[in-house]
């Protein structure tokens, strides 16, 4: 018969439609901004700055080695060094950052940077609300802004933060020791 | 400089007033559908010449988004075209970023391990599905069934986009694969959810056909429109299911083999008349298959490194020698062509973009058809103009 | 599959008079290419498109590439005659190669499922009206391709039913992919963390904003 089908498509659609009022399954839609859904742990929106500890100048980890700067592909991040040295978390001096930049309006949070980063200094956010009405300005992250506690990394992805937490314990517990074992060395040497 | 593009002579011959035996065949109409037209998927024009409702001449005209990918990428290094392929075809960034890893293991030499080349199969037979319900649901669309299949398609398609997200932390612009193996391992309870989501979607898949495969509507658009005869579809270098539509059986994963698709047992499925609906129906029939490819990776996957460990993210330096790499991408064979001189980063890199070559013969399908086939048929070619103008 | 030398063989009795020579890749996973003269390409590629052991239906891929004129620095032995004894001694010779620009094409086979046969045809230099000729009559797939490859790189294409500009709009000056060609430094101006765009752009609109 002519629109046979016709109507067994309309069926379909009539228990999809009134399935959505009972069923879970069919209403997938959440109504934002009242409801949320929970983000999934590996969403990535734009890059922040680790730091350790709760001073965000002393605590930051990055050692402005430009290295995200050069592999950024559209080449959104700015940072100029710093003339002087400052500690690292295994005690050892390094430059820091005097300017870190990053362009949100050109970055395509793509986790190069991320990736290539040899100290676990840079990190994607998932915060994702950043809309603003200053649209040079406003989209012009700078390192006040970028920089985020080591614990707010621990809260948006715990595995992974837990991972570098277990790794840079480990680099920091052998740089003691090396350095406990030639203190003891000269000791003995004496 | 003309930003709009300047009329050439060339570009529109006049069409003759009179018909061969000299009777008059009345006026044509130029009609210029696009940029902004809804069913042109995107910044894309046609240039088409009507006789009443007749279309008479068309020429698709586009570069509205082109931006040089291929530039851009001869001037970064390996690692940072990777996201940039995401951008190519932005349905199937999974697909982009495997293409490219292929071609660069080539050229490098790199070896890709077990577990890795798994889970490259999972992505992109995913990819593979979700790309094909949404184009039926655009398919669709274009005829006319506004919004209701499409938004069936939506909601599945979000639930494979959950799993991509989950795993490279982006829904559509994946950045996953890396040359020598994938970014990171999937977790068992993501393999677990891939599984759920495997043996869901077939029931989906009968829900979407009772809507569409027999619907009268849809059997009297599509049913002899827009024919593609073989010789016409190998000889225009058409890829992908829009070729296995018109009856030749030629799939990457069963020719070239690349990666482990040797070791699945699949099926190639094959249009007879090379009409807009063999070309819907080969993709239902493709996305059965993929389920099973999906069923047998997912039961198959052994666990190991992701990575090979010679590969190396950063500086990559391939020795000087060119490689063409290609893999069966869910619109057709996507390919990339990297010429190395040794340095950082390429020499030369070439995308060779299906849906771009499969519009070649768009002028020809759509000859002879009214105006509104000409939107079906269209919609049957399946495009994506971030691929089309890179 | 045959072996590039195989074809360059058969092809050298199958069109009287064509120059092919086979090009090396230093890639270990790539293939050769076949370079063939302008002059007899177009029987060459039909006779690689209805040789019955071939069979290369299926042109994949059709692109350019701009080879500008470069210094290549070659490793030579020359045998030199001193003190009596004969010594071989490697000397570094510099030798200017011409600029030219080449179209590739990646063949394949659907019928026979084999492939790919690289052709691969030069210009005489990198002159906007230095030809090569056009296969899109032998296979459809080049149309759009090679005015891509027209488009791009300033490739003319003798032969082609419809060679003008798709990518770039109809009156665009220069071609992109050329590895000469200069970017338009019009930026929008606006302040980016970059001084180098920032810069570039100043320079583009300061004597505009003198006058
Ligand atoms: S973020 Fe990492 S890669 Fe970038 S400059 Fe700082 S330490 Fe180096
Ligand atoms: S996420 Fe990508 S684009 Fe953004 S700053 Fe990092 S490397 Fe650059």
């Amino acid at each position: 018969m002519l629109g046979e089908q016709i109507i067994k498509g309309m069926a379909v659609t009539a228990r999809n439609f009134f399935g959505s009022y009972v069923s879970k399954e069919r209403l997938t839609t959440v109504q934002y901004p009242e409801e949320r859904l929970t983000p999934k742990e590996n969403t990535r929106q734009f890059p922040f700055l680790v730091y350790d500890g709760d001073d965000r100048e002393k605590g930051l980890r990055c050692v402005a080695c430009q290295i995200c700067e050069k592999e950024c592909p559209p080449q959104c991040i700015y940072i100029v060094k710093s003339k002087d040295k400052k500690p690292d978390y295994k005690g050892q001096p390094q430059l820091y950052p005097a300017t870190f930049d990053i362009d949100i309006s050109v970055c395509m949070s793509c986790q190069i940077c991320v990736e290539v980063c040899p100290f676990d200094a840079i990190k994607m956010d998932t915060e994702f609300e950043l809309s603003t009405g200053d649209r040079f300005g406003g989209l012009l992250l700078t390192k006040d802004k970028l920089a985020k506690p080591n614990e707010y990394y621990r809260r948006i992805h715990p595995t992974a933060a837990a991972a570098v937490d277990e790794r840079l314990a480990g680099e920091k517990a052998r740089a003691e020791a090396k350095a406990k074992a030639a203190a003891e060395a000269k000791t003995a040497a004496l | 400089m003309n930003a709009v593009g300047e009329r050439t002579s060339q570009n529109y011959e006049i069409l003759p007033k009179t018909g061969e035996t000299g009777e008059p065949i009345g006026e044509f109409l130029e009609v210029s559908m696009g940029p902004q037209h809804p069913s042109t998927h995107g910044v894309f024009r046609m240039d088409v010449v009507l006789d009443g409702e007749k279309v008479v001449k068309l020429k698709p005209v586009f570069g509205y988004l082109h931006r040089n990918h291929e530039k851009i990428a001869e001037n970064i290094s390996y690692l940072g075209s990777m996201p940039y392929t995401d951008r190519l075809d932005y349905f199937c960034s999974m697909t982009n970023n495997w293409a490219y890893a292929l071609a660069v293991e080539k050229l490098a030499g790199l070896a890709v391990p077990e577990r890795a080349e798994y889970i490259r199969v999972i992505m992109a037979e995913l990819t593979r599905l979700q790309n094909h319900t949404c184009l039926i649901g655009f398919f669709v669309q274009d005829m006319g069934a506004l919004g209701t299949p499409l938004m069936y398609a939506f909601r599945e398609r979000e639930k494979i986009l959950d799993l991509f997200e989950s795993v490279s932390g982006a829904r559509m612009m994946c950045n996953y694969m890396r040359f020598g193996g994938v970014r990171c391992d999937v977790t068992p309870d993501w393999l677990v959810q891939a599984k759920q989501l495997v043996n869901d979607y077939g029931k989906f898949l009968d829900e979407y056909e009772t809507l569409l495969t027999e619907n009268e509507i849809l059997l009297a658009r599509s049913q002899g429109v827009g024919v593609l005869s073989r010789e016409l579809a190998v000889n225009a270098s058409i890829t992908g299911p829009m070729l296995r539509a018109s009856g030749v059986n030629y799939d990457l994963r069963k020719v070239d083999r690349y990666g482990i698709y040797n070791r699945f047992d699949f099926k190639v499925p094959l249009g007879e008349h090379g009409d807009t609906y063999d070309r819907y129906m080969v993709r239902i029939l493709e996305m059965r298959e993929s389920l099973k490819i999906l069923q047998q990776a997912l039961r198959d996957i052994p666990s190991g490194p992701v990575m090979d460990p010679k590969a190396k993210l950063r500086g990559l330096r391939p020795k000087a020698g060119e490689a063409y790499g290609r893999i069966e991408a869910p619109k057709g064979e996507l390919g990339f062509y990297l010429i190395s001189d040794g340095m950082a980063n390429p020499y030369r890199y070439r995308v060779r973009p299906p849906s771009f070559i499969n519009l070649t013969i768009l002028e020809d399908m759509c000859l002879g058809h009214r105006i509104a086939d000409t939107v079906v048929i269209l919609g049957s070619v399946d495009i994506v103009l971030g691929e089309v103008d890179r | 599959m045959e072996t590039p030398e195989q074809i360059k063989l058969r092809l050298e009795t199958a069109v009287p008079g064509a120059k092919i020579e086979i090009l090396p890749n230093d890639c270990p996973a790539g293939e050769r290419s076949l370079l063939v003269d302008t002059a007899h390409v177009l029987a060459v590629a039909k006779f690689l498109r209805d040789d019955t052991q071939l069979r290369l239906d299926f042109c994949s891929n059709v692109t350019g590439v701009d080879w500008p004129e470069a210094e290549i620095a070659e490793k030579i032995k020359v045998k030199q005659v001193g003190d009596g004894v004969e010594k071989e001694v490697e000397e570094l010779k510099k030798n200017v190669r011409p600029g030219f620009l080449e179209v590739v094409y990646h063949l394949y086979s659907m019928e026979l499922k084999h492939g790919p046969v690289v052709l691969r045809q030069r210009t005489a230099n990198r002159d906007a009206k230095a030809p090569v000729v056009s296969l899109t009559l032998v296979w459809r797939g080049c149309e759009f391709q090679e005015r891509e490859v027209f488009d791009l790189f300033g490739i003319r294409l003798e032969g082609h039913p419809d060679l003008r500009r798709i990518l770039m709009w109809d009156g665009f000056k220069g071609f992109p992919m050329r590895k000469d060609y200069v970017p338009p430094d019009d930026f929008e101006y606006e302040p980016t963390p970059h001084d180098k765009v920032l810069a570039e752009a100043r320079k583009h609109y300061s004597p505009e904003v003198k006058t």
